[in-house]
């Protein structure tokens, strides 16, 4: 809503607060005031001037050469390109020295050889928006009524010397979408009166019923249709300041019949309609729902095509009107329109919204129907309307108006207690500060004892319970007078879950292993919702995607981070490490909320390390990826139940990828991406990992136990052992971790051997064995036998000889 | 004798003076004070003479000796010296070559101020509360006083699964999940963090995934005030404690009274700037009471307790922090972008 201060000042007594300053206040105590404009910054030295002579340009057809009366001594010459300019015309002159909006200087200056002293402006050149010039002006100058007095300012004749305060209202403040609303919010802040408009019209003998009929079938819909009729109306523009008024608001003004409608839609927040009665086709208006398939072409001259859902205003057969959101072209009022009714109603905020939907038409009144105008100014709205027809257009209102009212208008009665109040705010206020700040408001009172009970006008339809009440006493307080506290009473210390803290864990760890997070969408597109998923599910769909790319939830985070890595990768930084935690969603599905689980994926991809001048240079291969997965579980205490088993996956080398098993359970994967998919997105050699966190975190640890520093020296026994080329290390691990038995306390490899001193087919493959007992010193002997058992067992099971 | 002894003790200590590295020193050492060095030569003749003069001969060797191994003693450490201080001229390196580079990664901008405020919290008695995704219509709308039909939750703002399964709009449903938990016992003390889905076409200002995080307190006797007391904590520690915050009246479904948090702008000191809009002031959040029928839904009775809520964007807070000015780069992930948080003020 755009407030002229200007106008504002004819309902509330302003004086002492400059706009700048009610546009902190208003802020402060509820509504947004989200600029300040002044209409006329940036310009001086335009006045009204008076076209004495008008020729065409003797050198330039489309110019002409006018002698204009500024009012300032000797007529002047000025060079006009407007094709409407005349003689005669007053109009908005900017003298030589005169500036326009964009510091634009007006000079003395010569057109095609003949002298211009100043320009004569269109209101675009005076700062205004074309959208909002009414459509006679929008080509070429403004002219001013023929009365208008030459050399006045031309911007205050446009009342342009105004400030405009733009409020954004939140949703429960529609009463704010009209003049008087705001008047009396202004007024409840700065604590003064109201000065309603008082509408008064000379009526005419005729009676209006004698001329119209209202009938309304959906009374639901329209609980209140009143209409008033006006004879005898002279179709011209309507006063400037009115128009100028419409602009400041932005409405584009068009004549004086449609002008004042929309005026009273700003003054009083309630939209009117004007028929043009002889057009009408009938006597008789009768308000009912749509047939479907029923058309009516409304005023732009757009056909539409309905559904019962829309309420339509019709004379009995045929629509005329779309109800609250647009006229129909039929009974449009137009130059030669001679009488008019007047429609004021209360339409259903909920019809109009549909309607205003459907057809795609959101309008000035609409707006203010879906958000539901006060049921207590339709009539006054209409008695407004007719006294401005009267003044303005020269209209002959006729006795009273014609009504179908079903309306049960109850203003809302609320009450609270004091103490609650202090209570909610924490304040210590008295009965006598909150009666003052309600009689600010012009909320009528009535208090017994501790209890407050407030009859709500219903122009504010928002309140309706006591916590409504307290936030009008808090607001008009003022928060700034709050004090500040914090919350007592019980409190218990806060903290992580467990969880969330071996999250953390995870993010530092990998952070200091040389990963950056990542944060990716969660919605994607089809390929990518399912590839490297760790579990084959039905992916979620949204029903209306906004594009197929945004159109599925993810089923792994792999495919968001190879992109990251695509991304990066194509500006230069080919060498990178990312790592993201987040959903992954698995369908349960129409019924049921999917499944979200927590997973933790990482790609890594070009150098690893990179020291240049000392001459290393490391690129990433399969171990430094899974070396810090080790190092992860290791921290998580996991190591013990993780174990990594060669797998084929889809979208990854069938030969360098590893599936992780946590207590011999699937948990994730790790490996090489493949090489056609790497190709595909321009990347050096990639490593990727995708785990669930869920499992990982969830899997239960037994609690830290310290553990003696062994006192007797340990035993280390190095065996190279000759395998088949397809047995894994982890499997030979494995075998002599189980047959070295208890005194056996850690197996790790030191050494791999593939070259040509082996046979074919073989490799040869070393461990270290270290020996321990933490009660003894352990003798040779008691080494040898364990030992033996371990070469024993690895030669039954996998075959593996020591190497000769 | 005495004589040859003096000559010896001058001969010895020149040499010993000239001697250019402990190899030259070491034969000095071994000419003159050898069992077969020119003193015990000397000493040879010592029985000629009287037994008066025998003692008085025996010292001046001794004296002459001992000058002589001083003499090379001190040489000795000398010549140690300066060959350590060769050796050591000769290990010189360039110490302004690059060290080797310890790989490092850090937190995403988002997560840094999300772990930020939580600890702030949790500081002040918190608990971390965090709910799904993809939420029933319940918990995201209805009971947060947003009825079917109302305005505020158009189709056209959410991203629907089915009519009642959708991607969660706001961090709200978390609130109202662990309320419901409580089973109408206080206190509730929660901040909540997540991300959250709006129908937006992404650009500098919006994007259709973002993160949210949200606070919550109900207990008896919750007043506006603590809201107000705990925002100003929160504004100082995240903004500095030179900024000054106001509360303004705004509109929430679920709260009543609602407001919007606003600091003053550092750019301009709060004179007004293009980045305030020219008010000296910037949007930091909404927040407010609890309004009763979110409480009595989530099985609270309103006449006993009371409570506050609050929620922000960490985009946003990150955007004024430290003056990003497109939020997709918060999801673009470029390296040159995510590096810059790696440190730490
Ligand atoms: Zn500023």
């Amino acid at each position: 809503m755009f407030v002229s201060y200007k106008w504002l000042q004819e309902y509330v007594d302003l004086s002492g607060v400059t706009p700048a300053e009610l546009a902190e206040k208003i802020t402060k105590s509820g509504i947004e005031v989200e600029g300040v404009e002044v209409l006329n910054e940036g310009i001086k030295g335009v006045v009204v001037g008076h076209v004495l002579e008008r020729e065409q340009h003797p050198n330039a057809d489309k110019l002409n050469k006018c002698l204009v009366d500024t009012g300032a001594g000797k007529p002047v010459q000025i060079i006009c390109g407007a094709p409407n300019v005349d003689k005669g015309q007053k109009v908005a002159v900017a003298t030589v020295g005169a500036v326009l909006p964009g510091n634009f200087k007006i000079k003395r200056a010569k057109l095609r050889g003949e002298e211009s002293n100043g320009m004569i402006c269109s209101l675009q050149e005076l700062g205004i928006e074309s959208k909002l010039i009414a459509k006679e002006y929008a080509e070429g100058i403004y002219v001013f009524p023929n009365d208008t007095e030459v050399g006045q300012d031309a911007l205050e004749q446009l009342n342009r010397d105004d400030q405009i305060l733009e409020l954004g209202l939140t949703p429960n403040r529609s009463d704010c979408l009209s003049m008087l609303g705001v008047a009396y919010e202004v007024a409840a802040i700065l604590g003064r009166d109201v000065k309603l408009p008082e509408p008064h019209a000379e009526t005419s003998s005729e009676k209006a019923s004698d001329y119209i009929e209202i009938q309304v079938e959906a009374k639901e819909d329209n609980p209140l249709y009143v209409a008033k009729v006006v004879k005898n109306v002279k179709i011209g523009p309507s006063p400037v300041w009115m128009q100028a008024r419409l602009m400041a608001a932005g409405i584009r003004p068009h004549n004086n019949v449609v002008d004042i409608t929309n005026y009273i839609l700003l003054e009083y927040g309630q939209p009117l309609h004007a028929f043009d009665y002889d057009r009408l086709g009938s006597k008789q208006i009768l308000v009912r729902r749509a047939n479907d398939g029923e058309v009516i072409v409304t005023l732009d001259d757009a056909k539409r095509e309905l559904t019962s859902d829309h309420l339509l205003i019709t004379n009995g057969t045929e629509p005329i009107a779309l109800a609250g959101v647009m006229g129909g072209a039929n009974s449009e009022v137009q130059s030669d329109t001679k009488n008019v009714i007047i429609e004021s109603a209360y339409f259903k905020g909920a019809t109009v919204r549909k309607a205003s939907k459907d057809h795609g038409l959101r309008s000035e009144a609409s707006a203010r129907f879906e958000k539901g105008v006060d049921p207590n100014r339709v009539r006054a709205a209409a008695e407004r309307a007719v006294q401005l027809l009267a003044q303005y257009a020269g209209g002959e209102v006729l006795e009273g108006s014609v009504e179908a009212d079903a309306l049960q208008v109850e203003p809302a009665v609320v009450s609270v207690t004091l103490e609650k109040i202090n209570r909610v705010l924490g304040t210590e206020l008295s009965m006598k500060e909150v009666e003052d700040i309600f009689a600010r408001l012009q909320f009528a009172t009535n208090t017994d004892n501790d209890t407050i009970t407030v009859t709500v006008p219903t122009r504010r339809g928002d309140i309706t319970i006591e916590e409504d009440l307290i936030e009008e006493v808090g607001r008009l307080f003022g928060y700034d007078n709050l004090a500040s506290t914090l919350p007592v009473g019980s409190s218990a210390p806060g903290h992580l879950s467990q969880y969330q803290n071996k999250r953390r864990l995870v993010r530092r760890y990998l952070e200091g292993a040389g990963l950056y997070q990542a944060v990716t969408y969660s919605l994607t597109n089809e390929a990518k919702a399912t590839q490297y998923a760790l579990e084959e599910r039905k992916p979620v769909q949204l029903a209306m995607p906004m594009s197929e790319d945004r159109s599925l939830l993810r089923l792994s985070i792999v495919p968001q981070l190879l992109e990251v890595l695509k991304y990066n990768s194509a500006r230069q930084n080919d060498s990178l490490a990312v790592y993201e935690t987040g959903a992954v969603f698995l369908s349960n599905g129409e019924e049921d909320l999917p499944e979200e689980r927590e997973h933790l994926a990482g790609a890594v991809t070009g150098l690893w390390h990179s020291h240049p001048w000392q001459g290393e240079k490391k690129p990433i291969d399969f171990f430094v990826v899974k070396g810090i997965l080790e190092g992860l579980f290791e921290q998580l205490g996991l190591s013990d139940k993780i174990e990594f088993r060669q797998a084929q996956k889809d979208g990854m080398h069938p030969g360098r990828t590893a599936e992780v098993l946590l207590s011999g359970e699937p948990v994730g994967f790790v490996g090489q991406i493949h090489p056609t998919v790497e190709k595909e997105l321009d990347l050096k050699e990639t490593y990727a990992f995708e785990l669930s966190l869920k499992a990982i975190l969830e899997e239960e640890v037994s609690p830290l136990q310290y553990e003696a520093i062994p006192r007797f020296p340990s035993i280390t026994r190095d065996i190279a052992l000759v395998a088949d080329q397809g047995t894994a290390a982890g499997e030979l691990k494995g075998i002599i971790k189980e047959a070295g038995g208890k005194l056996l306390k850690d197996v790790h490899v030191f050494d791999l051997y593939e070259g040509e001193r082996m046979e074919p087919g073989k490799k040869s493959l070393a461990f270290s064995l270290k020996y321990f007992d933490p009660e003894r010193t352990l003798t040779d002997e008691d080494v040898t036998k364990a030992h033996d058992k371990v070469l024993e067992a690895v030669k039954e099971k996998a075959g593996a000889v020591l190497r000769g | 004798m005495q004589e040859r002894l003096k000559e010896l003790q001058t001969e010895a200590l020149e040499k010993i003076s000239t001697a250019a590295d402990l190899k030259e020193l070491n034969d000095i050492r071994v000419s003159y004070l050898g069992k077969k060095g020119p003193i015990t030569e000397v000493l040879k003749g010592m029985g000629k003479l009287s037994a008066e003069e025998r003692p008085k001969m025996g010292a001046l060797a001794n004296e002459v000796r001992d000058s002589i191994a001083a003499g090379i003693e001190e040489k000795q450490k000398h010549l140690e010296e300066a060959a350590v201080q060769e050796k050591l001229a000769a290990e010189k390196i360039d110490v302004t070559l690059p060290g080797r580079p310890v790989k490092t990664g850090n937190h995403h901008p988002l997560t840094r101020i999300i772990e930020e405020i939580e600890d702030l919290f949790i500081g002040m008695g918190y608990t971390v509360a965090e709910g799904p995704e993809v939420e029933k219509d319940y918990y995201n709308f209805e009971a947060l006083n947003l009825p079917k039909g109302h305005p505020a939750r158009d189709m056209q703002d959410s991203f629907y699964i089915t009519e009642d399964i959708l991607l969660r709009t706001h961090t709200s449903p978390v609130q109202a999940r662990t309320m419901e938990k409580h089973e109408g016992k206080g206190p509730v003390k929660i901040i909540c963090p997540g991300k959250v889905y709006r129908r937006d076409n992404d650009d500098a200002t919006h994007s259709h995934q973002f993160m949210q995080i949200e606070g919550l307190v109900v207990d008896e006797n919750i007043r506006m005030t603590d809201l107000k007391g705990t925002l100003e904590i929160f504004a100082k520690k995240m903004f500095g404690d030179d900024r000054e915050i106001r509360l303004r009246p705004s509109f929430f479904p679920f709260t009543e009274p609602s407001v919007e948090m606003d600091i003053s702008c550092k750019i301009c000191g709060g004179k007004g700037c293009s980045v305030c809009k020219g008010t000296g002031w910037i949007e930091i959040l909404g927040a407010g009471m609890v309004h009763p029928n979110v409480l009595e839904m989530a099985g609270f009775d309103s006449k006993k307790y009371t409570g506050f809520a609050f929620g922000m964007g960490p985009e946003r807070i990150a955007m004024l922090k430290y003056g990003v000015d497109d939020i997709r780069h918060f999801y673009t992930n470029d390296v040159r972008f995510l590096k810059q948080f790696s440190v730490h003020e």
